[in-house]
């Protein structure tokens, strides 16, 4: 069904007229020109368009764009504040989180998610979380580092993190 | 020193510099080649255009045509230019794989982005710095050994404040120079950039979503295609009713005559064009192919006849005869796929007489070359631009995604994207071959090997050649690792192609297990027997340097406790490494888990600690898929993996604690980092199986059943 879709979308309202049931994640590259979330499996398994919706994480290949009406979504390029990193963003940088950079945008923002409910995720919890986020290169130990160093100062603010 | 731009290739300099406006550009042409090999020669031909250009502002843009997939080539080669050059590394602007401005190249892949291109590009550079010292020491009126150059300025010796800039001297400057003198190249102990482990070009742009991959190219009017596909490969179309399709509002329909028949409908959006691929009615013409992932390697022995014998040594018939006990093993392996988190994906534009394909691709010359052959146009009207890449890993040697975009955006007169979706990327996947290792061996009474009869089917010989010492040994390679791309032409079913250090992983995975059960009937500890069995002080410089930092101590057999430990070595890309595997193994279920992993190589001198680092991670906990769960299944010519649901990568929990050792060699020129520390995985933990249960498994993957029957 055809009709106009009104949310924010990295923190600006937008609207647009389209098939209810049409997936977001074509709706963000195509229409509004977003391509940080990415096409890799269809199918809701990978991770690699991970977006956030009301800061929970979804799978934007699978999410009908009328399940964000009225609603804050989240993509990879609004998760840096007026060219200041999200911590978690800053982690991947120096800690080298990524070797591609295909997934990198869903692992941050599954990441950001998990350490807004769980400030201090043990590595344990944090690979559990990022469990069905794929990664092909094998950058899984310095995604967990990254992680990992941002939970640590989350956790303990004497370890000076931003909270 | 006279340039004569004029190339069959390139463009020439008047163009050049149009393009990129002024400055000092460097070229290379036969005369640093004749420093090269006859094997370099061939992989960098004559070619005029640059391989790097001190602009006006000072700014240094370095071209290569190697691309960036993840393994952090922008940056070191960056490391690698302003080294030679003597500048920050901050004024290095980087263009890789543009086929109209960069220097031809033969594609990325085999590890060769440091080992073989580097010194061409350091050469470069070095001569870049030549020319701007000779023009400083006449602007500057001294002697050019009176010169000291830092951070792109040139200064006088004891006297700093007579200086002058490369920006300055680059100013209004058309100066076009080839390489023709030998170029010294600076040493280690010099080294300010190389060496280093700077934060890498890409980082910033990866982690805000700002990086752009092929299918993040968006011309105006862009059209998203779907190409209608076989069931299996092998299979002719009879018919196809698209009338259904060409009804839907919006959608195209471009039907090529085609040996493959393509087929494509075409969309302002790719689910509109995904909906109307579904109306598109086929008939398909398949025959039947009874092959399988059990009996394939039975056929592979039958069909790869062409032997071609790589190594003898001795008299092998009579060590055999002369042997009190023989070791025969029979190894095999499956076909695995790339699975790059990226499919294959290509955006077309057609103008003004000329297509530039944008290819998620690790070859773009030969791809360009393909396209125009495909386009019946010659190769100049063709750009391929390369953006970064989302995966390769050898998959995307094979372009054939932009081949199709290239013929819709010509047919169509629009710019044209073909992104394959996950099912088309296991269907056209150029696999990872299975192979079948047969080999023959025996050791004498002091645990040295005297007989070594090795043939591999379909892998080619890559890893196979020996590092030990064995007085009577043959080699022998049956069929290809390429034999026959085409389902029909021998051996396989479908395309295989290079998968990160193809052969070299079957090959060493069959040698070392072979290696440690000798180890084992000789009573001898497996580090200890392979110390033994060579002599290559390379070898047993990065055993001995995994060993030590594993803290391996030689035990008996018998813990079979269910958890082991496991050792195996290689030499890949003029790489040694050798891994030390630690694992746990489920009794239940025969489920295996990797917990450690210690890997020590030596690849000459380092470009970036970190970058090497970086990618002895990956092959290891990309290589776990190889080794424990990827195996495509197939039955004749159809893929029967569609998907990450029944084709298991490694996830986060299958991540073992990886610790790596560079173990310093600053007597040998780069190696190869990029595939090295995968090939010894399979040797290591199906080693390490054996140490924990007393079993061993002659197949990958070593899958819960297979370990637990």
């Amino acid at each position: 069904m055809k009709g106009s879709i009104r949310f924010r979308l990295n923190g600006r309202p937008a609207s647009l007229d389209t098939e209810d049931s049409r997936k977001l994640l074509w709706v963000l590259r195509t229409d509004l020109g977003l391509t940080g979330a990415k096409y890799g499996c269809g199918a809701g398994i990978c991770g690699a368009c991970t977006v956030l919706i009301d800061g929970e994480t979804a799978r934007s290949c699978i999410t009908p764009v009328s399940a964000v009406r009225d609603k804050e979504v989240t993509t990879i390029e609004g998760l840096a504040h007026d060219g200041t990193l999200h911590p978690v963003q800053q982690a991947f940088l120096e800690h080298g989180g990524f070797q591609c950079g295909y997934c990198t945008p869903g692992m941050i923002l599954t990441a950001s998610a998990l350490l807004s409910e769980t400030p201090g995720a043990s590595r344990e919890t944090i690979a559990a979380r990022l469990e069905h986020n794929l990664c092909r290169c094998g950058a899984h130990t310095r995604i967990l580092d990254a992680v990992e160093a941002v939970a640590h100062a989350k956790g303990d603010p004497s370890k000076g993190g931003k909270p | 020193m006279s340039p004569v731009l004029e190339s069959s290739r390139g463009l020439d300099r008047r163009q050049f510099f149009k393009l990129v406006g002024g400055g000092i550009a460097i070229l290379v042409t036969a005369g640093p080649l004749e420093l090269f090999s006859q094997e370099r020669r061939r992989m960098y031909p004559e070619d005029l255009n640059a391989y790097l250009l001190i602009g006006e502002n000072g700014r240094v843009t370095v071209f290569s045509g190697k691309i960036e997939m993840g393994q952090g080539v922008l940056t070191s080669q960056a490391q690698m230019a302003a080294e030679e050059l003597g500048v920050a590394l901050e004024s290095i602007d980087m263009v890789l794989g543009d086929t109209d401005l960069c220097p031809w190249d033969m594609g990325t892949f085999g590890s060769l982005t440091t080992r073989m291109f580097g010194p061409v590009l350091r050469a470069a550079a070095a001569e870049a710095r030549a020319v701007l010292l000779n023009l400083a020491a006449a602007k500057l009126g001294v002697a050019k050994a009176d010169l000291v150059i830092e951070n792109g300025v040139v200064s006088v010796k004891g006297d700093p404040s007579r200086k002058v800039t490369y920006a300055e001297l680059a100013k209004g400057k058309k100066i076009a120079r080839l390489v023709d003198e030998k170029a010294v190249l600076r040493s280690v102990a010099q080294f300010k950039v190389m060496g280093k482990s700077p934060r890498r070009f890409d980082g910033r742009e990866k982690v805000t979503g700002a990086a752009k991959y092929a299918g993040d190219v968006r011309p105006p009017g862009l059209l998203y295609a779907h190409v209608l596909r076989p069931p299996a490969h092998g299979a002719t179309l009879l018919k196809v009713d698209t009338a259904a399709a060409e009804r839907l509002p919006g959608v195209k329909v471009v039907k090529l005559d085609d040996p493959d028949g393509l087929v494509a409908v075409l969309a302002a959006d790719p689910e509109t064009a995904a909906a109307a691929l579904a109306e598109v009615k086929p008939e398909w013409k398949t025959t039947p192919l009874d092959l399988d992932p059990e009996n394939i390697f039975d056929h592979i022995e039958k069909a790869a006849t062409h032997a071609e014998e790589k190594d003898r040594r001795g008299d092998v018939t009579t060590a055999r005869s002369a042997a009190s006990r023989l070791f025969e093993s029979t190894y095999r392996k499956g076909y695995v796929a790339h699975a790059p988190m990226e499919p294959h994906t290509a955006v077309a534009e057609p103008k003004d007489g000329r297509v530039t394909v944008w290819a998620s691709t690790q070859t773009p010359f030969p791809l360009r070359d393909q396209i125009a052959q495909a386009l019946k146009v010659d190769t100049q009207k063709v750009r391929v631009i390369t953006p970064y890449l989302g995966g390769g890993f050898g998959g995307k040697s094979a372009g054939r995604q932009a081949i199709e975009a290239a013929r819709l955006a010509v047919a169509t007169g629009q710019p044209v994207q073909v992104a394959w979706t996950r099912a088309e990327e296991f269907f056209y996947d150029t696999f990872d071959p299975a192979s079948v290792v047969k080999v023959t061996s025996a050791v004498d009474a002091n645990g040295k090997i005297t007989l070594w009869d090795y043939a591999v089917y379909a892998a080619g010989d890559r890893g196979a050649a020996l590092f030990y010492d064995i007085p009577n040994a043959r080699v022998q390679a049956f069929g290809d690792i390429n034999y026959g791309q085409q389902r029909g032409t021998g051996v396989h079913p479908f395309a295989t192609g290079p998968w990160r250090a193809p052969g070299a992983r079957m090959n060493v995975f069959a040698v070392e297990s072979q290696i440690d059960l000798m180890a084992a009937a000789a009573g001898i500890d497996p580090l200890e027997f392979r110390l033994r069995n060579t002599a290559d002080a390379r070898m047993r410089h990065v055993l001995q340097a995994a060993a030590d930092a594993f803290g391996w101590k030689p035990r008996g057999s018998g813990a079979r406790s269910g958890k082991g430990r496991g050792i195996a070595c290689g030499i890949d890309a003029g790489t040694y490494v050798a891994l030390i595997a630690e694992i746990a193994v489920d009794a239940a279920t025969g489920a295996i888990k990797v917990e450690r992993v210690v890997a020590a190589q030596d690849m000459g001198i380092i470009v970036n600690p970190d970058g090497a680092r970086m990618q002895m991670e990956g092959c290891i906990t990309m290589g776990l898929g190889y080794v424990l769960s990827e195996e495509v299944r197939f039955h004749g010519g159809e893929v029967l993996d569609h998907a990450f649901d029944t084709y298991h990568l490694p996830r986060f929990s299958a991540l073992p604690k990886i610790e790596t050792v560079l173990v310093k060699n600053d007597d040998v020129e780069p190696q190869g980092a990029g595939e090295p520390a995968i090939v010894p995985l399979g040797g290591a933990v199906a080693n390490a199986l054996f140490n924990a249960t007393g079993k061993r498994v002659y197949r990958l993957p070593l899958t819960p059943e297979r370990v637990k029957v």
